[in-house]
């Protein structure tokens, strides 16, 4: 495409969305910031489980469809950790670890004897998805759970400017994803693990020849990346809620966050949930009943001009 | 594409020759496993019995037999046939199969009848059926067109994201889809002194579109489009280099599944008697999945196959173990099929014939092998 061209399509695209954003501040700004806010705090929740996702893709190009399993995992037994140690901080680090655990038994015990394989490895996820989900409703049952936040993210902040109030929590939730991509970004590019991990995405064998142990280079990613599925458990176990169902609406907001901002990219799984979470938001906010619509025109969209995501590259 | 990949695709060796003529076309067919249930004269013993079987059923079995399972087990083979067809002969694995027999589904019951006011038009039965059944193939050309700008998992990615997003439009929409009470009481018509949601009439309506969605298959990968398109799932480079339009072809490959599937939509529309966002969940779009894994990809049988297990299945399991534990053992068959099996149940039907005549089995043991997931 040439440089005409994307400025064209720049155009077509950005002046629609940006007399959108005119008219909504005109029209009402304080729903149009707080809406504004919903989505970015909504995005950082999507991008701290489809980084998880996106990193075990991008290393074993297994697409793990029991990602959103893993999330309502960690997400009941941070709820449960919750109320019997009372500390929220505990509830992350068990959400964190058990789901990081199951994933790590994922990937001992079956993927790891079927490399290369990568539509059998989706099958078995979608197997495990379905009997993880019903073993968590036989054992937790249907009813809702919600988490209460830790006291010291309880309540609104109070006298801001335009919106005068807003959720600590929710509120959080942006330092808590920044923090992540970060911590993810830094892993992945300045330890010598992260150097073995991205080695591994480009050629597996050619590290497997320079001598490092790649069975556990994939273990430590899907752990990982298992892992922050469960984290982000716990934190949509306060901000949304815990319920069978939840699984699979997290693993569509991974599935789209990483096709959209291109599989196996940290900074794209950022643009693709920011992306994401802001047109789900504004989309509920402003035509509640066309409001996957949107969704689905940006997945169009995206495909149709950046087949790969908008930072993903060849496989 | 990374370098090993690329060193991989060029080292491909391929030994198969090209369909030149008829009869190199119909040796490619044999050796990919098209053929194997057929030579010379197609028919064999076997057909005939399971066909007379199939048409005494209804004589022998009582009503909710012929009905629960028996059509039941049909109108979801139709369904996961297409997939068969797109995931087997097209190596694309499609997802929103189950999609496009819902909006197959939703358009009988919106242009024809339902028990919904407001929302369904009540035209003619017919007119309802074929808007419905040209309208899911124009979706499903759609679906293709859109995912046909991928391969392998990120196939099934995609055409994943768009069956739950038209599974929450369904569900939020009240103005055409009626929300989430769908649309009740979504029935086929009276016609020729017949109720044909009777076991028996529905039965044998069901019947004669499976059959005739299998022969349809059985007949459509052996024409030169369908030999193209198996070139194209082993190898699309060299088919595009050969100057076939790969997209074209898995465009039309997805045409002619969503048709399959809008026909196998109506009449699990027709046999449940309502369609609502449920039929249309992840849980109905990985069902129709599970089917087509669990009988096999590899020979359209497979999906008839798959389908009678899940049937049987939902129907039984529960008076094994509990009554709501019935994704627990679809989700265990499922995985004890993926994991122990290369090709579902055809897989062991190969692995058995191999054990039994070692001379001619264990070739096309080993042809079939990885066929579908080495890639």
């Amino acid at each position: 495409m040439t440089r005409a061209w994307k400025v064209f399509w720049a155009l077509v695209i950005g002046i629609p969305i940006l007399a959108l954003a005119a008219w909504g501040l005109h029209d009402n700004v304080r729903l149009f910031v707080i809406t504004f806010l919903n989505g970015l705090t909504l995005a950082s929740l999507y991008f701290i489980v489809a980084s998880g996702f996106t990193l075990v893709f991008g290393l074993m190009r297994n697409v793990n469809l029991a990602h959103g399993s893993l999330y309502l995992l960690g997400g009941y037994l941070g709820y449960f950790t919750a109320q019997f140690t009372g500390s929220w901080l505990l509830a992350l680090a068990a959400g964190f670890a058990a789901a990081a655990l199951v994933g790590l038994a994922m990937q001992v015990s079956i993927f790891r004897f079927m490399p290369g394989q990568d539509l059998r490895q989706t099958m078995v996820t979608i197997g495990l998805s379905i009997v993880i989900a019903d073993l968590l409703m036989w054992a937790i049952g249907a009813q809702v759970h919600q988490m209460s936040p830790p006291p010291w993210l309880d309540g609104p902040i109070r006298n801001l400017p335009v919106i005068r109030a807003y959720s600590t929590y929710r509120f959080s939730l942006l330092p808590i994803g920044i923090v992540i991509g970060v911590a993810l970004w830094l892993f992945l590019n300045r330890t010598r693990v992260g150097m073995m991990i991205r080695a591994g995405v480009d050629d597996r064998a050619m590290l497997a020849a320079a001598g490092v142990n790649v069975n556990l280079v994939f273990a430590t990613t899907f752990a990982i990346g298992a892992g922050l599925a469960g984290f982000g458990g716990v934190i949509g176990a306060v901000e949304l809620s815990m319920v069978p169902g939840e699984d699979t609406r997290l693993l569509l907001a991974s599935l789209i966050v990483v096709i959209v901002g291109g599989m196996g990219s940290v900074v794209g799984a950022a643009i693709g949930a920011a992306i994401f979470g802001l047109a789900e938001t504004y989309g509920l906010a402003y035509a509640p009943t066309y409001s996957v619509v949107f969704t689905f025109v940006i997945l169009v969209l995206v495909l149709a001009f950046r087949p790969r995501g908008i930072l993903g590259r060849p496989a | 594409m990374s370098a090993a990949n690329w060193r991989r695709a060029i080292n491909v060796q391929n030994p198969r020759p090209l369909p030149t003529s008829s009869q190199a076309s119909a040796r490619v067919a044999r050796e990919a496993g098209v053929g194997r249930f057929s030579f010379e004269n197609p028919v064999r013993a076997r057909h005939v019995l399971v066909l007379a079987f199939l048409l005494a059923y209804p004589w022998f079995a009582s009503p909710f037999f012929t009905y629960q399972i028996g059509a039941q087990a049909l109108a979801l083979g139709l369904i996961a046939l297409s997939l068969t067809f797109l995931g087997g002969y097209g190596g694309m694995i499609s997802l929103a199969q189950m999609t496009v027999a819902g909006i197959a589904g939703y358009m009988v019951a919106i242009f024809g009848t339902a028990a919904t006011d407001g929302v369904t038009l009540g035209w003619p039965w017919w007119l309802a059926v074929l808007l419905g059944i040209v309208i899911a193939t124009g979706a499903a050309t759609f679906i293709g067109w859109l995912s046909v700008r991928t391969e392998g998992i990120y196939t099934i990615m995609i055409t994943l994201a768009v069956g739950v997003a038209f599974y929450y439009l369904v569900l939020q929409n009240y103005t055409v889809f009626n929300g989430f009470q769908g649309e009740q009481k979504v029935f086929p018509p009276t016609l020729a002194g017949m109720y044909w949601r009777d076991a028996t009439p529905f039965y044998y309506l069901a019947l004669f579109w499976a059959l005739a969605g299998y022969l349809f298959v059985v007949y459509l990968v052996r024409t030169p489009f369908g030999i193209a398109l198996q070139g194209i799932r082993d190898n699309p480079r060299r088919m595009h280099a050969l100057g076939f339009n790969v997209t074209a072809h898995r465009v039309a490959a997805y045409a002619v599944a969503g048709a399959i599937a809008a026909v196998g939509g109506v009449l699990f529309t027709w046999y449940n008697g309502l369609v609502t966002p449920g039929s249309v969940g992840t849980h109905w779009l990985i069902n129709i999945f599970v089917i087509a894994v669990l009988g096999g990809m590899r020979h359209p049988v497979g999906a008839f196959l798959g389908a009678i297990v899940f049937v049987l299945l939902q129907n039984f399991a529960i008076d094994v173990i509990d009554r709501e534990r019935f994704n627990l053992v679809i989700g265990a068959v499922f995985l004890a099929i993926v994991l122990f099996s290369r090709d579902g149940l055809l897989g062991w039907w190969t692995a058995l014939s191999a054990r039994l005549s070692t001379q001619r089995g264990a070739t096309t043991w080993k042809a079939a092998r990885g066929r579908l997931y080495a890639r």
